[in-house]
């Protein structure tokens, strides 16, 4: 799993390279676990190239959904392969989670 | 082809389980949705026997086996560690576990939702998970 970040103002778009499971979530969780992070208004994440997720993957997310949104920052993912929101879908974390279809969507829906 | 194979309880193996099973799952052209719900099922599987069960032990092992019943393929995952209680589970909560941070605890949900059978069994120290998925 590798993760870069590219930071525009009070957004963060984070880009997910590889597979998220039980071993290479870990590196997720620091990076969403970093104080850092907090300063940001809006956290923007690009899927295209998250080629897999399992249950460690999710619980990342399910994990920080609650502080983020305590600190009213917005967690938006676009870009995802239909493999991969289907994972999402199964546990109805879509209806939780904010997920749209590109990058463009993201920044309008941050914005609102 | 090669239906099974025998992996050490550590997590960095988890790929080449995926890798397998998707190596074997490639002349059944499945569609990339339940070619993916099936590698995901197998992954969460190995990944509790591995890190609950066998606690990681490299020294221990898991043995996975793939065969193909009428018009549905079947997974069968065996170790020597702690048995798995299906009695003992409950289906999560998901909106409790976004309230308080929750990591883990999703893995068998999906498994049971994404396959048509699943049995846990043990037998003289010997436990043997069964997954069942029809796929016509």
């Amino acid at each position: 799993m590798k993760i870069t970040q590219d930071i525009k103002d009070s957004t963060i778009i984070m880009t997910l390279d590889g597979e998220l499971d039980a071993s290479s979530s870990v590196v997720l969780d620091e990076e969403l676990s970093d104080p850092e992070i907090m300063k940001y208004k809006k956290i923007l994440v690009d899927c295209r190239n998250l080629n897999y997720i399992s249950s460690a993957g999710l619980g990342v997310f399910i994990s920080h959904l609650q502080r983020f949104e305590d600190a009213q920052i917005k967690l938006i993912f676009f870009n995802m392969q239909d493999k991969v929101r289907n994972v999402f879908e199964i546990l109805g974390l879509d209806l939780l989670m904010t997920i749209v279809s590109n990058y463009e969507e993201a920044i309008t829906i941050a914005d609102e | 082809m090669n239906n099974s194979i025998r992996v050490s309880c550590t997590k960095n193996n988890l790929k080449s389980i995926r890798s397998f099973v998707t190596e074997y799952l490639e002349t059944l052209a499945l569609s990339d949705v339940l070619m993916n719900q099936i590698v995901l099922a197998v992954d969460e599987i190995c990944a509790n026997l591995i890190i609950h069960a066998n606690n990681e032990d490299p020294s221990k092992y898991i043995y996975l086996t793939v065969t193909e019943p009428n018009n549905a393929v079947q997974f069968e995952i065996k170790d020597n560690g702690i048995a798995f209680k299906s009695s003992d589970y409950k289906e999560p909560d998901i909106l409790e576990h976004v309230r308080v941070g929750k990591k883990g605890g999703v893995g068998i949900a999906l498994v049971r939702r994404i396959m048509d059978k699943v049995e846990f069994t043990t037998k003289e120290g010997t436990n043997a998970v069964l997954l069942y998925k029809k796929i016509k």
